[in-house]
């Protein structure tokens, strides 16, 4: 492997950690802070990607399509927050595993009625649709790039909200003792229903910024959703730190698994990973509550 | 008098059982049909095609065989091998289906067939056709209608060893059929691979793939990519810059009408091989292409045109032996000689069960109400069987 070359899978590997930083930021903010496991969160990611892709197509405005679809997909989480799932933060996880499970089945129906099964077209606007020449060997698509920075900057924001806002205290002290908050004087419905509904716009968006280089399709959520509890879990639950450095490393590992092993050892090198280090450390890397 | 009305009656009685337990009096029951495909999921928009196209050739033969009702119980394998054995056993203990037919997916073809013929029920495949189903694994009550896998890939390899291309990369999903079409390419290309890859089923995201590829500078890529893997890998092709680098061929079923609206703009001009086109010029394909528009709103794929073909043969041959589906030799026989007007064209079985046919080239294009569209470029292969055969013995296969 040439210099080049490992610049360029390096970018991929980084690149695609920070995509899945981006699915499974809102499930582990969601599933920390709130002791929710929503499956239903992939199919937040779809409606987003699906959204997008209709307003392009309406309003041919790429920016306006993206904040349309953004506040759309936040709307449609906190109408699925303060229909269904409020109802079972007291329940147990399995019965919230079956009740997002059910979600996913519902939002599938909705999106195969409207849009039919066909994957649908989003058409990227001319300056991101082609590649950027980087450094001599290196031609990188434009739009990964901007997925790379938008990544970035999310990360930052979730980091500054969290740590650094009155917001980020209140969220943080609703997690740890919901009574307690609230006799401080912390509405913490109020705050739980936006969690959700910033969680659910984090899916739509890594939905939407998905959709523009793979498929727009009926249960695109799915196998997503299968990386974002693994990097929750590597994570360790609830921590959006743990979340950003196990979805670089799973994006790293994974792409040069892809490329360095056989093909059956390459698509289960990250699985293999997980298991290595929920042995050594079972809260994950940065456990939240330890 | 009385006592003789009593007898008589529990003859008639016992004589009811005996039949029943003979089971002719199925045969007074409509003929059934167990359709597996799938149409859940990211892969769901081949199972529509395949469903819309065999519900076709149903409507077209009047849903009836001789007068007697043809029924189609309707499965989803999901896309995995477990659910698609369920479906099937289902099909074959409690509805006691005569015929299976629609599965897909190699893999799920292979691990849902053995109840069908162990039960003495035929298999007449709409799609998948594994290597060892027309080879060592061969069977009397099992058909493939649309092709051995090879078949997809087979002309295509000839097309580029005609264009004088020496170098070629290719890339499949890491599944039986990917390995075979890999085979089928390799058969008829003969040159020199800068590298065959497999994928891991289902992949998203070939950006790493692409970044290899390019490192290794070939002349050809070739990828074989069905559904959702395709639109993902052929879209992430020509935002890397690569389609005006390398150009990009596929075999049938990769870039078709199950994934060109998706796809877009981006595939025009490319070359890909097909065993049907939506021009072919025969009475037969273009009411087909007709009714199906007609009927669906949309121009039909490969995948829906091998699934009509199936529906139509099955009819052809039910015909043949009166509707007498419960005669399984006199089926076996009449699918072997079975005589449709396929919509690809040429076609007859060969002695494996597998199809002898022509393979075409097809390069996308617009139409003229500015769809993407597969523009006829003429035949490359002609009477293509595949490389099966010779292991097949069907006098010994049981």
């Amino acid at each position: 492997m040439s210099v080049s070359l490992f610049i360029e899978q390096l970018l991929n590997g980084v690149q695609f950690g920070v995509m899945l930083f981006l699915i499974s930021a809102g499930l582990t903010l969601v599933f920390g802070i709130m002791n929710l496991i929503n499956l239903a969160h992939g199919s937040l990611y779809m409606m987003g990607a699906f959204l997008a892709a209709a307003f392009v197509k309406i309003t041919g405005n790429y920016l306006a399509a993206l904040a349309l679809a953004l506040a759309l997909t936040a709307l449609i989480g906190y109408v699925m927050e303060k229909l269904v799932l409020q109802r079972f933060y007291h329940r147990s996880h399995l019965d919230q595993v079956l009740v997002t499970f059910g979600l996913i089945l519902v939002f599938n129906d909705i999106v195969r009625l409207i849009w039919g099964v066909v994957p649908v077209q989003f058409r990227l606007p001319e300056p991101f649709s082609g590649s950027v020449q980087l450094i001599a060997d290196v031609q990188y698509p434009t739009f990964r790039l901007v997925i790379l920075a938008v990544g970035l900057l999310v990360a930052l924001g979730l980091y500054v909200i969290v740590v650094h806002t009155r917001i980020g205290m209140w969220i943080r002290a609703g997690a740890s003792n919901r009574p307690m908050a609230s006799a401080l004087g912390v509405d913490v419905g109020l705050v739980f229903s936006a969690v959700f509904a910033a969680g659910s716009a984090l899916a739509g968006l890594a939905g939407l910024m998905a959709g523009s280089i793979s498929s727009v399709q009926v249960g695109m959520g799915e196998p997503v959703l299968i990386l974002a509890l693994v990097v929750t879990v590597i994570g360790g639950i609830g921590s959006i730190r743990g979340a950003f450095i196990a979805a670089l490393l799973i994006g790293v590992v994974d792409t040069f698994g892809r490329v360095l092993l056989p093909p059956a050892l390459g698509s289960m090198v990250i699985f293999m990973l997980m298991a290595i280090i929920l042995a050594w450390r079972p809260k994950g890397l940065f456990p939240v509550n330890a | 008098m009385r006592r003789n009305k009593g007898l008589a009656a529990i003859a008639a009685l016992a004589g009811g059982f005996g039949v029943l337990s003979q089971g002719a009096v199925a045969q007074q029951g409509p003929i059934k049909i167990g359709y597996v495909t799938t149409t859940s999921g990211p892969e769901g928009v081949i199972g529509r095609d395949m469903v819309d196209g065999f519900k076709l050739a149903m409507k077209h033969g009047g849903g009836k065989s001789a007068g007697r009702e043809i029924q189609v119980i309707w499965g989803d394998d999901q896309v995995k091998p477990d659910v698609g054995r369920q479906v099937v056993d289902k099909m074959i203990e409690s509805d006691r289906v005569h015929i299976v037919s629609g599965i897909i997916f190699s893999n799920i073809l292979l691990a849902s067939v053995k109840p069908v013929l162990d039960a003495g029920a035929f298999y007449v495949s709409a799609n998948a056709g594994p290597s060892p189903l027309a080879g060592k694994q061969c069977h009397p009550h099992f058909f493939g209608v649309a092709f051995q896998n090879d078949n997809n890939f087979e002309g295509l390899g000839q097309h580029v060893r005609e264009k004088g291309f020496k170098k070629v990369y290719f890339l499949a999903p890491n599944y039986p059929a990917g390995k075979d079409m890999a085979a089928g390419f390799k058969r008829y290309y003969k040159g020199d691979m800068a590298a065959e890859v497999f994928t891991s089923f289902g992949q998203l995201d070939y950006s790493a793939e692409i970044a290899q590829l390019r490192a290794a500078k070939p002349d050809a890529v070739v990828i074989f990519y069905p559904g959702g893997m395709g639109i993902n890998f052929v879209k992430q092709y020509a935002q890397a810059g690569m389609m005006s680098q390398i150009p990009l061929f596929t075999g049938a079923g990769t870039v078709d009408q199950t994934t060109l609206p998706a796809i877009g703009d981006a595939a025009i001009g490319m070359f890909t091989g097909a065993l049907w086109s939506e021009f072919l010029d025969n009475p037969a394909n273009k009411k087909f292409v007709a009714d199906f528009e007609a009927d669906y709103g949309r121009i039909p794929s490969g995948f829906a045109s091998a699934s009509y073909d199936t529906g139509r043969a099955i009819q052809a041959a039910l015909d043949a032996i009166g509707g007498k589906i419960e005669d399984k030799a006199a089926f076996q026989k009449a699918m072997e000689n079975v005589k449709f007007d396929a919509v690809r064209g040429n076609f007859r079985f060969n002695k494996n069960h597998f199809p002898v046919q022509d393979y075409y080239l097809v390069q996308i294009e617009k139409d003229a109400k500015g769809r993407n569209v597969a523009g006829f470029r003429g035949t490359i292969l002609k009477d293509l069987q595949d490389a099966y055969g010779g292991d097949c013995n069907m006098a010994a296969a049981k």
